[in-house]
């Protein structure tokens, strides 16, 4: 594959905790006959647009998620399964670490990051990640909100009934310069780095653009029992060839 | 891999379904980038085919025009990111006498299996031709109709004599346009003369020899040969007149489609000694015939690039449906939709 210094990050480090009696993490779960992680990777994998796709996976699920990856996959070189961090955001700084220690990191460098838990993203969403985070350094894929957005601080009363149409709902990937997420990350305090839970957001405390990418309703995260049963109601039957 | 398929669920009605992609090492996958739309779309999304027609195909992806780009190729034969054109027309047995796309076993991009209104669309090496290098690729979208009037002409040069001074062409749209175009490039000598309703439209034939309106032919108007590219309701009143015009043991090749019995005048077919054909669709033959003739004849891509109509954008299924609504009030020209979807 050509170096094109553009990697995919799927990001499988939950351990699925709201998934009521499983026992496999959600990302295992599977939809079509095979495990959800591994549609998700396909559809990066098959982007030639991405130099490598590194999965980040819970430190006991690195050995199973490779065996699937083999499994599955024919295209297994495109992709490195290494392990994930205490939180998100480590576990995307895991990845830049990755990427720099085996690829090289410099300033141009894409990472396209991405639930591993969804798996209908498309190559459209893909490729306007691609383009947004190269134009202005940093995107996050959304849909406009369709319920009204109720806030509330103490949990018991309103605090604020946002604009709806200004309201957005966030989905993945999220896309971003590599080096320029790192560094402001890095220059986060240790209070700020525990609070966050969103990698867009280190770059909003920052002052630095986000562009906003089109998302797609149907690209659900498969959080929930009942997010199974909408996940196979998406797939259309027979298969394509 | 999970592929986005964008189905006709009902008359006017998209869906997106999502089905598994095979990565199986025979396949070549596609990433569509421009699509046209056919009248054969348009019966489906307007649910003028017959109930049961529509009751047995729907839910269905629709369009069979199309080209795309290379994704991944895992049998070697091309290279990612080439462009191409994807054959619709998928046979599932091998005949040395009927062409591929008269087997009835054969099937058809968005008529019997899913068209091209995909995320991507997994082919047989064979099921695609690489285009000539900067080949207008809106123009490009619409090669399979241009493949058809290829194949139509291509047969027409087997079935009919040699006398070939003077072809009519009957239709004065789309098929009309492109096939009376292919004729006067495949068969240089002949004078090609199209037929038509509409005065402004037969103004764009500006290739043609002479053109005319249906309701003022000349009495002693004669025609060696003619292509019926009318279809519909109308392609009984054509055929007559071509069979009027057309002198002793002339062919007449018959391109549109209608969806009712069409009368025709058999004593005069009988006494003139005519020969009748029906041409349809098109095979891998037809693809590499006239991309050769794309590369001989640069300029049949510029005259096709003149019935480009509207070129829309689609990033989701209410750009789809705006792109056929549009499509239903043109008066001539291809609908192309670019894909981003």
């Amino acid at each position: 594959m050509e170096k094109t210094n553009i990697f995919g990050v799927v990001l499988a480090g939950g351990i699925g905790s709201r998934m009521g009696n499983v026992e496999k993490p959600k990302q295992f779960m599977e939809i079509g006959g095979k495990p959800i992680i591994v549609h998700t990777v396909e559809k990066f994998v098959i982007n030639a647009q991405f130099e490598k796709i590194i999965v980040l996976s819970p430190r006991q699920w690195i050995r199973y998620t490779r065996d699937i990856m083999e499994k599955y996959i024919a295209m297994k070189d495109r992709i490195d399964v290494i392990e994930g961090g205490a939180t998100r955001n480590e576990t995307i700084m895991n990845a830049i670490r990755h990427i720099e220690e085996q690829y090289g990191l410099d300033e141009e460098t894409i990472i396209v990051t991405h639930d591993s838990v969804r798996p209908f993203v498309t190559h459209r969403i893909l490729e306007d990640n691609i383009r947004l985070a190269r134009a202005a350094g940093a995107c996050d894929t959304v849909i406009p909100a369709s319920d009204t957005i109720v806030e509330s601080a103490d949990h018991a009363r309103i605090t604020n009934i946002p604009e709806r149409s200004k309201m957005y709902q966030g989905q993945t990937p999220q896309s971003f310069r590599a080096k320029k997420l790192r560094d402001a990350y890095e220059s986060l305090t240790q209070e700020e780095k525990n609070i966050l839970t969103d990698a867009c957001k280190i770059l909003i405390l920052k002052g630095e653009d986000v562009r906003l990418a089109e998302g797609e309703v149907f690209n659900i995260k498969i959080t929930y029992p009942h997010d199974l049963r909408v996940a196979e109601s998406l797939l259309g039957g027979e298969k394509t060839c | 891999m999970l592929n986005a398929v964008y189905q006709l669920k009902a008359a006017r009605q998209f869906e997106v379904v999502f089905k598994e992609l095979e990565m199986d090492g025979k396949h070549v996958i596609v990433r569509p980038t421009h699509l046209s739309i056919c009248h054969a779309d348009q019966r489906y999304y307007q649910g003028t085919r017959p109930e049961a027609v529509l009751r047995a195909k729907l839910p269905m992806a629709l369009i069979h025009e199309g080209i795309g780009k290379v994704v991944c190729d895992p049998t070697g034969t091309y290279q990612v990111g080439e462009e191409v054109v994807m054959i619709p027309n998928h046979p599932c047995e091998k005949d040395d006498v009927i062409a591929e796309n008269y087997l009835r076993s054969s099937k058809f991009c968005g008529s019997s299996k899913d068209g091209f209104m995909q995320e991507y669309v997994a082919l047989l090496p064979d099921r695609i031709v690489r285009l000539p290098k900067g080949i207008d690729k809106v123009t490009a979208a619409f090669t399979e109709i241009v493949t058809v009037s290829y194949h139509a002409v291509s047969r027409f040069l087997r079935f009919s004599h040699a006398r070939r001074d003077v072809i009519g062409v009957w239709g004065d749209g789309n098929l009309g346009y492109i096939t009376s175009l292919l004729i006067k490039k495949m068969l240089p000598e002949a004078k090609v003369y199209v037929f038509g309703v509409n005065r402004q439209k037969l103004s764009d034939f500006s290739f043609a020899d002479e053109t005319f309106e249906v309701s003022r032919i000349p009495a002693d108007l004669q025609v060696n040969h003619a292509f019926e590219c009318v279809g519909g309701s109308a392609s009984g009143k054509a055929i007559d007149q071509i069979i009027d015009c057309i002198v002793p043991e002339g062919t007449i090749a018959i391109l549109g489609v209608s969806e009712d019995p069409v009368p025709i005048r058999t004593r005069m077919v009988l006494e003139k000694g005519l020969h009748i054909f029906g041409s349809s669709r098109s095979g891998r033959a037809d693809y590499e015939g006239l991309m050769r003739l794309y590369r001989e004849n640069p300029d049949i891509v510029s005259y096709l690039e003149n019935i480009v109509g509207t070129q829309k954008r689609v990033h989701n299924i209410r750009d789809i449906v705006e792109a056929f609504e549009t499509d239903i009030h043109k008066m001539i020209g291809k609908t192309v939709l670019i894909w981003n979807e």
